[in-house]
Formats: structure tokens, sequence, C-alpha cells
């Protein structure tokens, strides 16, 4: 019974993101004739959702689930970005076969470039997580909050220095430390990160590729899946069971710390994995574009959609980016309305008069149906024991 | 292990055992389940606990009473190692627990439930008991994770038992609702729920009838002991209800101001001046006064 709340939750959040991606393939596909097509601006903005939404999940994973509110969250997202590039570009260069025509191309294709570059950006970033994670999470609340936020911008300052080149098929890697001095990497070498300058990243096309859009469809699908169903499982539990009362969880034999740094360890790499999707679907990024200022803009995404709330976070990231989009039309009074629009939304999906009214509206029953059982329980045993009260309480004064 | 901790296991066998008077007649001769020597904690030079010897046996319903501010609450604190003693050693089975952690001391078989209620809120009735079964019932996070095999079984008896463990006080109806929102006695009943889910060789109750109408508590005293019966395990209790002490527990130790001031039956402790005194004050100073 109770399983089946916890699946049928899971298979709707499922069922939104699959609807969604169905609907934006329709409109690239044409399927539904010219009348429901994907403008180009639309169409570029289907990846950036797709690493959103994953990041926003994982964000909610350490702030919702495990309960630590960390502002460093652009820091894995940057570590991603930023090795995701360059294993691409090895992938892309030092990787090579001979095709039928006796021309040396890239062994990878283009996708599984992406998705290997992914899956070794999301190693790095759990590894970061794990360097990170260990000093930090002894830390509690806003002392930790404010060391993550410490920890992203080091992270943002260590990557404005780092400089790759690539050469042939050979990868340099140097630290620019000094703004003056110089680093020369030969005559033949480009430049894949080039410090403050960003990636220059020559592997993916910039123009929409359909390919990778499933390829970050398939992570958000990754995402959901591991989320989802560490939740509903033994660690899962005991990392809320640690939100909830660290001092009852180290009572019944709970390894605090171990599970504090699983849900920040995941959620550093799925960040990074967000990250590389990011970083790979942009022509440049910058170590300035995953300041804290990322990090806020992911955590308002989980709060909007509902601090724990997994579903929230992936409706909430699809929102807030295309409403930004949507709302161009306003000119200068775009952000004005996106932050009315913020607050109203706050307003609207947190205070219980209007959830009620909403619940009314719509007539949902499993809310009503639920608010009526727990009622009835909760007469039922003060009821039991109240109604015999009086009696117990009279054989006493006989005695 | 540190040059501290190895004087300090010195020191604690050169002492003479404690008294063992309170441990009832059939657990004589068997190893305690628990046993105190010299424990002890300052708080900046306030002795909070001091001198505290005890030995519980390993199916005895045990009471410590005390006024309040005796330090009943900080011996429990001691025990679970949330404090960690700055004299003396807890022994747990007869293994020495210096050094541990609250969740080592878990593991070794001490189990508790807190003054305030310290519940999953959020959680489901059932989800508490599952926490409590989190370290009898394993797989690891990646069968979890995919879904393995493992998974489902080790869940399905995660569901049985903890049922099973909530049916002892009827509240396997109650599996789906949040903890948060149970009433209070059904709070306190869960947490001894949880406690006895990480499969305890002693538990700690720390006022379990505290709020509970005196019908609840009776209903309670029973199933204290239809728990030790079933589980076969020692149950130590702090508590204000006389009528539950004095009821359920064959050995009584009453606290003041840190010190043990008395061990001993239910009726020795009834009829000691000492704790008489403790309680309801001197006579003598009164009349001085």
């Amino acid at each position: 019974m109770k399983i089946n709340k916890k699946l049928r939750s899971a298979l709707i959040t499922f069922a939104i993101v699959i609807i969604a991606f169905l609907l934006c393939e329709a409109g690239i596909n044409k399927w539904f004739g010219d009348g429901f097509t994907l403008k180009f601006s639309e169409k570029g903005l289907l990846v950036p959702i797709c690493a959103y939404i994953v990041l926003a999940v994982s964000l909610n994973l350490i702030v919702g689930i495990s309960g630590e509110l960390s502002l460093g969250h652009a820091g894995f997202m940057s570590i991603g970005a930023f090795s995701g590039v360059v294993v691409a570009t090895w992938l892309e260069r030092a990787v090579l076969t001979i095709d039928a025509a006796g021309k040396t191309v890239p062994f990878f294709s283009d996708t599984s470039i992406l998705i290997i570059s992914i899956i070794v950006a999301g190693v790095i970033a759990a590894a970061a997580g794990v360097v990170i994670g260990i000093p930090a999470l002894r830390l509690r609340g806003d002392y930790l909050a404010i060391v993550l936020l410490a920890f992203g911008e080091i992270i943002r300052n260590v990557m404005n220095c780092v400089l790759v080149a690539v050469d042939g098929s050979r990868m340099q890697f140097a630290l620019k430390i000094n703004e003056g001095s110089a680093v020369a990497f030969g005559s033949g070498a480009q430049m894949v990160i080039n410090g403050a300058q960003g990636t220059n990243n020559k592997v993916m096309s910039v123009a929409f590729n359909n390919e990778r859009f499933i390829v970050g469809f398939a992570l958000v699908l990754f995402t959901l899946f591991v989320v989802l169903n560490l939740i509903n499982s033994r660690s899962g539990r005991a990392i809320m069971a640690i939100r909830d009362n660290r001092i009852a969880a180290e009572s019944v034999g709970l390894n605090v710390m171990k599970y504090k740094m699983m849900a920040f360890v995941i959620g550093a790499a799925l960040a990074g994995m967000a990250g590389c999707l990011y970083g790979l679907n942009m022509k440049t990024v910058t170590a300035v574009d995953f300041d804290y200022n990322m990090s806020i803009e992911i955590l308002v995404i989980v709060v909007l959609g509902g601090i724990g709330s997994i579903r929230g976070s992936v409706i909430a990231a699809i929102l807030l980016k295309v409403l930004p989009e949507k709302l161009r039309f306003l000119n200068d009074y775009r952000m004005l309305v996106y932050a009315v629009v913020l607050i109203v939304t706050m307003l609207a999906t947190n205070s219980p008069i209007l959830k009620n009214l909403w619940a009314l509206l719509l007539r949902i029953k499993p809310v009503a149906a639920a608010a009526e059982k727990i009622a009835k329980l909760r007469d039922g045993v003060t009821g039991r024991f109240s109604r015999k009260t009086p009696k117990a309480e009279k054989a006493g004064e006989t005695k | 292990m540190t040059e501290s901790t190895k004087k300090r296991l010195v020191d604690t066998k050169m002492v003479p055992l404690p008294s063992t008077s309170i441990v009832p007649e059939r657990d004589l001769g068997k190893r305690p389940v628990l046993e105190t020597r010299h424990l002890g904690i300052e708080f900046g030079g306030l002795k909070a606990v001091e001198d505290f010897n005890i030995a519980v046996g390993p199916t005895e319903i045990c009471g410590l009473i005390g006024p309040n501010g005796a330090g009943k609450t900080t011996v429990f604190n001691l025990l679970t190692k949330v404090y960690q003693p700055t004299t003396g050693t807890v022994l747990i089975d007869g293994k020495d627990t210096s050094g541990m952690t609250t969740e080592q001391a878990n593991r070794m078989g001490i189990a508790r439930t807190f003054q305030n209620i310290r519940l999953f809120g959020n959680m489901t009735v059932e989800d508490n008991v599952r926490i409590g079964l989190h370290n009898q019932i394993r797989y690891g996070t990646p069968a979890g994770i995919f879904r393995l095999p493992q998974y489902w079984k080790a869940e399905k008896k995660m569901h049985e038992r903890s049922l099973e463990l909530l049916s002892i006080f009827g509240m396997q109806d109650m599996a789906d609702v949040k903890a948060g929102s149970l009433p209070y006695g059904a709070q306190r009943r869960l947490e001894i729920v949880r406690a006895l889910a990480t499969n305890p060789s002693l538990l700690l109750l720390d006022e379990p009838a505290a709020g509970m109408n005196p019908h609840e508590t009776e209903e309670l005293m029973q199933n204290i002991i239809k728990i030790r019966d079933q589980f076969q395990i020692a149950v130590m209790l702090i508590e204000h209800d006389m009528n539950l002490v004095m009821g359920i527990c064959e050995g009584i130790c009453v606290l003041n101001y840190g010190r043990i001031i008395a061990k001993g039956t239910p009726e020795e402790i009834q009829q000691n001046p000492v704790v008489i005194e403790a309680y309801l004050g001197s006579q003598k100073k009164e009349g001085e006064a």
C-alpha cells in the first residue's frame, strides 16, 4: 500500500518528464505539422533545461533530503564543465581510427564522446565532492553553507588559472597564476581552456543537435532514477533520518558522516554531469559563469519547487528557464515581472489557505482522503484511551 | 591505544567490583549486561555525575530515580556515549566502551529513548521503525539504487519485522501515518519500538510515562514487562511516576547531586531514610530553622 504510493509518485514524475520530452520531440520533428514547431531560440533552451533539471534535483538531494544548505553547487558544475571539455577534446584528437576512405577520424562519434565525457566528469566531480566534503561536512547549518560558498569561489578562482592546450593529439596543461606571466604551448597548439577566457569548445557544434538533447533527456531520467530510488531505500531513509534528528539517528546506530557524505557526493557527481552537458553545449563557458550567482539560481529553483520535492524541482527548473524567454516581449520590465511571478508562485505553493483552495477547486480526492484518514487514526488512538480513562481513574480512586 | 585510555583501563582493573546487590536472583552468577565503574563527568569543574557504580543483570528491570537535576539523564548520556566520561568506564557485556561513539555503543547493544521525544517527524511510523532496523537487515546502496533482488528481499523482511514490532503496542494500523502527527503517547511508544528494532541487549527508557494518563501508564508497565520477557533484555528506566517504578522495577538506584545515595529493591528504597530526605527534605533541618 505504502510502496505503491511512493511508486505512484515516482511514476508521475517520470511521466511528466517523458511527456515533456515527447512534446519537444514532436516540435523538433514536426510530427503534428508546421503548426506545432519549436523556434530556433526555443530549441536552444532544451539542452540547458535538461542540465538545470539535473542540477536542481541534485541540489535538492543535498538541501532537501540531506538537509544541508549548500551554496557552492555551481563549483561542481564548473568542475564537470571544464573536465568534460578536456575529456571530449582528448577523445576527439587522441582516440583515432581510420575510416573506409583511408582518412584518420575520431574513433567515437560526437554522441559517444558526449556520453563518455559526462561519465568522466561525474567521476571527477564526485572526487571533488569527497575532497571538499570530508572537511566541510564536519560543520553544520550556516557554517557549512558559508564554507561551501567559499569552496565554490575557490573552484571558480582555480578554474580561472587553468590553461589547457591541444597540440595535435597531445594535451598540455598549465596553471597561470600571475596575470602577467606568459605560458607558451608551442606554435601548433590550440587553446582548449584559456584561463579567464574560458573554454574553446571545438568538439561539438553550437547549433541545436537532437542527439545531444536525447542524451540530456537520458541524463535527466538517470538522475531521477538514482535520486528517487535512493530516497526510497535503506541509505536514503538514513539520510532523511539524520536530517530529521541527528542525535536520534546516532542513537539507533547510523553512521552520520557516512550518509551525509553519500548524499553530498552523489549530489556533486550529478552536478558535474550536468555541468559537462551544459559546457559541451556551449561554444564558450568561462569560470565566471559558475560563480555564486549560479549556485543561488539553482537554489531558487529548488526552493521554488519545494525543498525536498523532486517533482517540484523538475517543474520549477523548466518554468524558470522558459519564463524569462517568454517574457522577452516585456523588454525592460522583464526581470521585474519575473520577480513578481517568483514571489506569487512561492506564496501560492506554500500558503495552506491557497493549497486548500486548490484542493477544493480541483477536487483532489487523494488529499482530502489522506487528511480524513489521519484524522480518523488520531481519533482512534486518543479516543480509545480517553473513552476508557474515566473508568481507570475511578478504579484508582476506589483502591 | 592512547596513554590515557591505557591508564584508565589499568585503573579500572585495580578497583574492587561495585556492589551488585540490586541484581535479581535469577541473574546472579550471569555476566551483567551493563556495568559501570567509577563513572563520572565534569562540566567545567561541576561534577554532574560522580563515582557512579552499577551492574544490571541480563533480564533485569532497573529504575534510576532522583530529584530534578540529580543527573539521571546525564547518566543515560554517558552510557550511550553522547558524553564521554571524564572518569571511569562503561562495560557492555563485559566489553569496555571507552572512546566509542553513540553509534558504536548502539551496535554494542544499548538502545534508548529520549526525555524530549526525538522521532523522525517527517517520516512515516513504519519508516521510523525501519531506520531502527538499519543495522539488522542490510543491503548496499547500489542494490537500493538499482533495485537489485537483495533490495526487494530485505525491504520485504523489513516491512514484516517492523509491523511485528509495531504490533507490540498495537500500532500496526498507524504504519502509514507521519510520525510527527501522532499523539504524544503514541510518539513515546513509537520511540520504544524504534529502540527495540536495533536489537539491543539493554533498553534505556528516559521517562517513558511522561505525559501519559494512568490507564496508559498501566498499559505501558505491562508492555515493558512483556518486552523484557519476549526479547530477554534488560531495561533501565528513568521515571518520576513512582507507581510505575515501584510496580515493575526489581532494582532501584537513587541519584542525588550526581551521586548514588541508595541502591536496593523497591521495598528497601521506600523505607530508606536517606531517600526520603532527598525527596522531601530533612525534618531535622526544618526543626532547627
